[in-house]
């Protein structure tokens, strides 16, 4: 589950630190220290230095001398990391196709539905599955996915699998793992919109049907371009979180008793590297490379997006 | 809240076609409360059967109390009782690195929104960063880092990780920055209160909602983490639940058939372990509903 989203959009500044005399303001920045101690040793030992030692390991090799771009060029050479990048991408496309377009179309009808425990009911059922998140959501439906005790396996059935193997050939993950971080992460985000559409003037939507808009055009003209910067959102977040990709395939691997391979995405095989190869810079070098989009994305957002406070 | 009218507004034409377009949506919307519900109520009602009514039966059918018991007795038999100790392993991580969350987050979101100090600029755009990174971003190379030190396999590879929580903080930062009036500070201080008194008497007193909020998230992320205990402890026996419901898997005949033997784990058993890996939040989002929901939009509802 994505749980680092939900905040919003909220305009005011930090108030400032006050002229105190000269001694207050000694006292006081020597206590501000001591408040954010155990914090910024947090930040130092599990933000700042892993990545620089993921620096330093994938510019070296194993005795530690400098290794330049080799372990860059060994690792995207290497006859898994292309499919990884492939598996990756093609599930990031279909997943956030429907992330953004669902999202949008369930937040916008809930809003709609003026009965109010209808509308409340509707919010918790989306959010509940994110209770299920990780490993338990990717059992609960390897459950759904497998014919001989699938609710749905009626379904499945349908779709012409009539076996748990069929099911999950390598062709059919990304739609696979699409679906399970769908169901378990949309709820959240329709949430957020339902928040971001409440935010929107009701004398706008009023007065757009005095003119005679109908609900889809309000819908199409007003509340989705008010909602942009919130998909945005949703589509970064989800788009750095999707490139990590593990949890889904190495359950499926075992699962499946490696029918899906366990060097499925780029999560994976770092692992392989790590503790299959024992090779830290090949894994290090393709964390670092996984670490360098999610803070592109996000120091994208932080500068450019306007939905975050830094003051 | 405001609630909009999906109606069309009265004498325009087509009506018709605005009913049909109302029905289509609400088929559709139909169809997803059933995409999202029906696993849910199927895995509930997983754990009450016997595996071969999970097969042949009907999936919507109830099962009975001597099959839960029955499953519940196999779960917590297998290998000696490892489930027992993975989820008590899980309550230590995740409650571990919960209080340690709180205490170093809680103040430091206050200091950085009320107080001055250097680099109070630096730490904040640090924490937002760090913040929206994927927290699996960051596992492999804490793991190469703790590798040095000599901490993995140790509860603390997990616990200290984890208490690392940017999101808490900048949770409590905008609520202090928010929330509490500057004036309350300097009448605090005017009646003597020194700095860490005004912190403890007057801003923590406030905070009750936020340091709820933080732990609540915190909690959750923690006991649904996979990816780094996975990574950071090899032995079985430090597993936290989402790790040991993989070794069950492995023991499952029906999706491992090398695993037939006397530790062989059925499938409504292997429902119910699910069931118990998620309870514990299951039971704090249904108690903590509207609460959290609040928190979810909490930014998004002021302007």
């Amino acid at each position: 589950m994505t749980v680092m989203n939900e905040t919003g959009p909220s305009a005011t500044t930090a108030p400032r630190g006050g002229q105190g005399e000269r001694s207050d303001a000694g006292e006081r920045s020597a206590m501000s220290y001591g408040f954010v101690a155990p914090y910024t040793a947090l930040v130092i030992a599990f933000g700042v230095l892993p990545a620089l030692y993921a620096v330093f390991l994938a510019f070296t090799d194993s005795e530690g001398g400098f290794a330049g771009i080799a372990n860059f060029t060994k690792v995207v050479s290497d006859f898994r990391f292309l499919p990884a990048v492939a598996h990756v991408a093609l599930y990031l496309v279909i997943w956030l196709v429907a992330l953004v377009v669902l999202v949008s179309f369930l937040a916008v009808v809930v809003h709609a539905v003026r009965v109010r425990w209808l509308s409340r009911t509707l919010r918790f059922v989306f959010y509940l599955p994110g209770a299920l998140a990780g490993a338990s959501s990717v059992m609960l439906w390897l459950f759904v996915l497998d014919p001989t005790a699938s609710p749905v396996s009626g379904l499945l059935h349908l779709l012409g699998f009539s076996s748990f193997v069929q099911v999950i050939v390598p062709a059919n993950l990304p739609p696979v793992f699409a679906i399970i971080a769908f169901w378990t992460g949309a709820g959240g985000w329709i949430v957020i919109m339902y928040g971001a559409l409440n935010n929107i003037s009701p004398d706008v939507i009023e007065a757009a049907r005095i003119d005679g808009a109908t609900a889809v055009q309000i819908a199409r003209r007003i509340q989705l371009p008010m909602l942009r910067k919130w998909i945005s959102y949703m589509g970064i977040m989800s788009l750095a979180a999707g490139t990590q990709l593990f949890v889904e395939p190495q359950l499926l691997s075992q699962a499946s008793n490696a029918v899906v391979p366990n060097d499925y995405s780029l999560n994976q095989l770092a692992y392989q590297y790590a503790f299959q190869q024992n090779d830290f810079n090949g894994a290090a070098a393709i964390s670092l490379l996984l670490l360098v989009i999610a803070l592109a994305l996000s120091a994208v957002f932080v500068t450019r997006g306007g939905l975050f406070e830094k003051d | 809240m405001t609630t909009v009218d999906v109606r069309r507004p009265a004498g325009r034409g087509n009506s018709v076609s605005g009913w049909s377009v109302r029905t289509i949506i609400a088929v559709v919307v139909a169809i997803f409360v059933l995409f999202f519900v029906i696993p849910i109520v199927w895995l509930l009602l997983a754990t009450t059967k016997s595996a071969h009514a999970l097969i042949v039966g009907n999936p919507f059918q109830p099962g009975s109390l001597g099959d839960l018991a029955a499953n519940w007795t196999q779960l917590f038999a297998f290998q000696d009782g490892a489930v027992t100790a993975w989820v008590g392993n899980s309550a230590l991580y995740a409650l571990g690195a919960l209080v340690i969350t709180l205490i170093a987050s809680i103040p430091a979101g206050y200091a950085m929104a009320l107080t001055e100090f250097r680099f109070r600029r630096l730490l904040l755009v640090l924490t937002l960063v760090v913040m929206l990174i994927p927290n699996t971003a960051l596992v492999l190379p804490i793991f190469l880092e703790l590798n040095v030190v000599g901490l993995i396999g140790s509860p603390l590879s997990v616990i200290l990780p984890m208490s690392f929580f940017p999101f808490g903080v900048y949770l409590t930062y905008i609520y202090f920055s928010t929330s509490i009036p500057r004036d309350l500070l300097a009448a605090a201080r005017l009646d003597g209160c020194g700095e860490f008194q005004v912190f403890t008497r007057v801003a923590l007193p406030l905070a009750a909602p936020i340091v709820a909020l933080v732990a609540f998230f915190s909690f959750v992320q923690n006991w649904n983490n996979f990816f780094l205990p996975f990574v950071m402890l090899p032995s079985s026996e430090g597993y936290p639940i989402q790790v040991g419901l993989t070794s069950l898997l492995a023991s499952t005949p029906a999706f491992n058939p090398s695993s037939a033997g006397a530790q062989s784990v059925q499938l409504p058993t292997l429902a119910l372990a699910t069931v118990i890996s998620v309870l514990p939040v299951l039971i704090v989002f249904l108690f903590a509903q509207r609460f959290l929901v609040a928190g979810m939009t909490a930014g998004g509802t002021k302007e």
